[in-house]
């Protein structure tokens, strides 16, 4: 009898552990795919950068300086590798691209350019988009850690190897500054 | 969100299955009425026949269906790309799997609304006006509550009520007709189940006109704490409450006329983010939408955070009782702050701004006197308007008509003191409206009807 009591505790406490791991891993691919997410968005403004130097360069070609600041940041970004290096890249582009924007405040006809107007919305979107991508990760990561932490999920992690997972931090003022890049 | 994702799984299933026995309960007995023994059987038969039926089509299409009642339609990327980025933006920031379709509907009335069966299988509708009325950050507002709505699967509960809720309304109808031209012929032949058949007959116009207003009145109830919910979903995916705070405050705004009706029906009433047009005299129980100025309200007093613990705070100090979140959610959310607003993109504005400009130098050669009054509004006051004030169209204040000052009994000269360097209207003695350009130097300006002069004294 004791035995088959035993079988039947056995069976309810798997059945809670297979529970908690599952969750534990799709929290874990929501966490990768949250991640994932961003770097698309990143590509995304790198794929905008050329358009938008070509609309810029037809009203204001002589700002040279300005213009290739953006292309080297983008091919900086582009090539970066690893999480730091990439950071910093994204970051330098963004002050690059803000930089450009406040150039073009002074080129009237080019604000008024049906082209740019079009390219503005989609690289102010595309910002937003990082910005919101970074956000979601937050937002997965922090769940992740909710639950590698709290009792009783955490057992389960602990016993295979679920880790916390780190916080998107901005790097510094510069990246702060990223999502409004002001027109 | 987590209470509110399962209940609204458990809701789901219960209004399927609670439909279903209202549904085969209603065919027994409209079948027992034609026929006494063997109808209740058959219309019950029946009835379950067209409940699975119509759970079979609310599953598979009751979106589209929704969609197309609404008269909306389905838009790419190209045809509003604002609005086609923002739901983008608002997928990623939700984390929802696949972003919903977009849908425009054409009406002026500024409304919104997300139907879908899950969150992998969604849309949201907005109308013409929202767009033309709404700047990025407001639309975004918009745009995350729906996505909220998505999220915490009310769609699939509304979208399931609508279209079952619908088609209740309408057997019922279908029922009442046949029954008052069939009622005639059976009449004659009642002889010892007369009584019997009477009794029924009268009960089941009863049910018939009980069971829509019952499935009515269960599907408004769940639906006012939900747009709490979803607007503090949209506060903290935006980071930016301000947003839909103001954006509601514009739709709230009488547009002026008989619009919101079209598109909008009954069963599509409780799912837009505010009650259309024509949908007041609902209040109380039937009410479908908490109140506008409460929302806004909760909305503004986050005090700077943007997250689930922060709208429940605020919730709480505007009079909300008991608990709006539930803790497994506050618990697990960190306080997070609130973003700057987006700037406002220059270029358009002052576009906007020099077609004003141009507009009203047109009015003022057509002798129009123009006010701006403190809410933002241009008062037009026509040649020969008598009085001392006008009121405002948008908010009833009274302002004053410039007028120059009484003429000395002497030299017969009225005087006007300018407020501003730019263009300015004043009243002269005689009626006539005069005006003042930017350019303008002079000591005189000579009112152009009575030939007297007028004193302007420039501003100080």
């Amino acid at each position: 009898m004791t035995a088959i009591y035993f079988l039947v505790a056995l069976v309810v406490i798997a059945a809670i552990l297979m529970g908690m791991y599952n969750a534990l891993v799709r929290v874990r691919n929501q966490v990768r795919n949250a991640w994932s997410q961003i770097d698309v968005q990143l590509k995304r403004r790198h794929d905008l950068i050329p358009n938008l130097v070509e609309t810029v360069k037809g009203y204001a070609g002589h700002e040279k300086q300005t213009l290739e600041n953006v292309v080297k940041a983008r091919s900086q970004a582009v090539s970066a590798q690893g999480v730091e290096a990439q950071s910093m890249a994204e970051g330098a582009l963004s002050s690059a691209l803000g930089r450009l924007m406040v150039v073009v405040e002074q080129y009237p006809d080019l604000k008024a350019n049906q082209n740019f107007l079009a390219l503005q919305e989609e690289l102010s979107s595309t910002e937003n988009k990082i910005s919101f991508s970074r956000q979601h990760y937050n937002d997965s990561a922090m769940v992740m850690n909710n639950k590698v932490e709290t009792f009783p999920s955490n057992i389960v992690a602990g016993m295979f190897g679920f880790k916390r997972e780190p916080f998107f931090e901005v790097q510094d003022e510069v990246e702060r500054e990223a999502p409004k890049v002001q027109f | 969100m987590w209470e509110a994702i399962r209940a609204n799984k458990i809701r789901s299933r219960v209004l399927i299955s609670a439909m279903g026995g209202v549904l085969v309960g209603l065919g027994a007995l409209f079948g027992a009425v034609y026929h006494a023994e063997t109808g209740a059987a058959v219309g019950a038969v029946f009835a379950l026949g067209i409940w699975v039926f119509l759970v079979l089509v609310a599953f598979a299409g009751g979106d589209k269906i929704l969609l197309m009642s609404a008269g909306a339609k389905k838009i790419e990327k190209q045809d509003a790309p604002q609005l086609w980025n923002v739901v983008e933006e608002m997928t990623i920031a939700s984390g929802l799997g696949r972003m919903p379709d977009v849908y425009v509907i054409d009406e002026d009335a500024p409304n919104a609304f997300a139907v879908g069966q899950d969150p992998s299988r969604a849309a949201v509708a907005v109308t013409r006006g929202l767009l033309r009325r709404l700047n990025r950050d407001e639309l975004q507002g918009v745009v995350a509550h729906e996505i909220g709505h998505i999220r915490n699967l009310d769609v699939r509960f509304m979208t399931l009520a609508s279209v079952m809720l619908g088609s209740i309304v309408l057997l019922s109808d279908v029922f009442l007709r046949s029954l008052w031209f069939g009622g005639g012929r059976r009449r004659g032949r009642g002889g010892e189940g007369g009584q019997a058949q009477l009794i029924l007959v009268v009960v089941s116009i009863l049910l018939a006109i009980l069971a829509p207003l019952l499935a009515r009145l269960l599907y408004f109830a769940c639906s006012r704490q939900r747009e709490y919910l979803a607007d503090a979903s949209a506060a903290r995916f935006t980071r930016y409450p301000e947003g839909l705070a103001s954006a509601l405050q514009k739709i709230s705004r009488p547009t002026g006329g008989k619009v919101g009706r079209k598109g909008a029906n009954r069963a599509l009433a409780p799912m837009y983010i505010v009650r259309p047009e024509g949908f007041r005299s609902l209040t109380g129980m039937f009410s479908t939408h908490p109140p506008l100025e409460r929302r806004i309200g909760i909305l503004r007093s986050m005090g700077g955070g943007a997250g689930y613990a922060d709208y429940e705070q605020a919730w709480r100090r505007n009079g909300g009782d008991g608990a709006l979140l539930d803790a497994r959610t506050l618990s697990g959310d960190q306080s997070v702050a609130a973003r700057q607003p987006t700037p406002p993109p220059a270029s358009k504005k002052e576009a906007d701004e020099t077609v004003r400009e141009v507009l009203d130098v047109f009015d003022r050669l057509a002798g129009f006197l123009i006010l701006g009054c403190a809410c933002g509004v241009r008062i037009k006051v026509p040649e020969g308007y008598g009085k001392a004030t006008v009121p405002c169209t948008r908010c009833g204040r009274e302002n004053p008509v410039p007028q120059a000052a009484a003429p000395e009994q002497r030299s017969g000269t009225a005087t006007y003191q300018r407020t501003s360097k730019g263009w300015e209207s004043l009243r002269c003695p005689c009626g006539r409206n005069v005006q003042i350009s930017p350019a303008f130097q002079g000591e005189f300006k000579k009112c152009p009807t009575c030939g007297r002069k007028i004193k302007i004294m420039q501003p100080a």
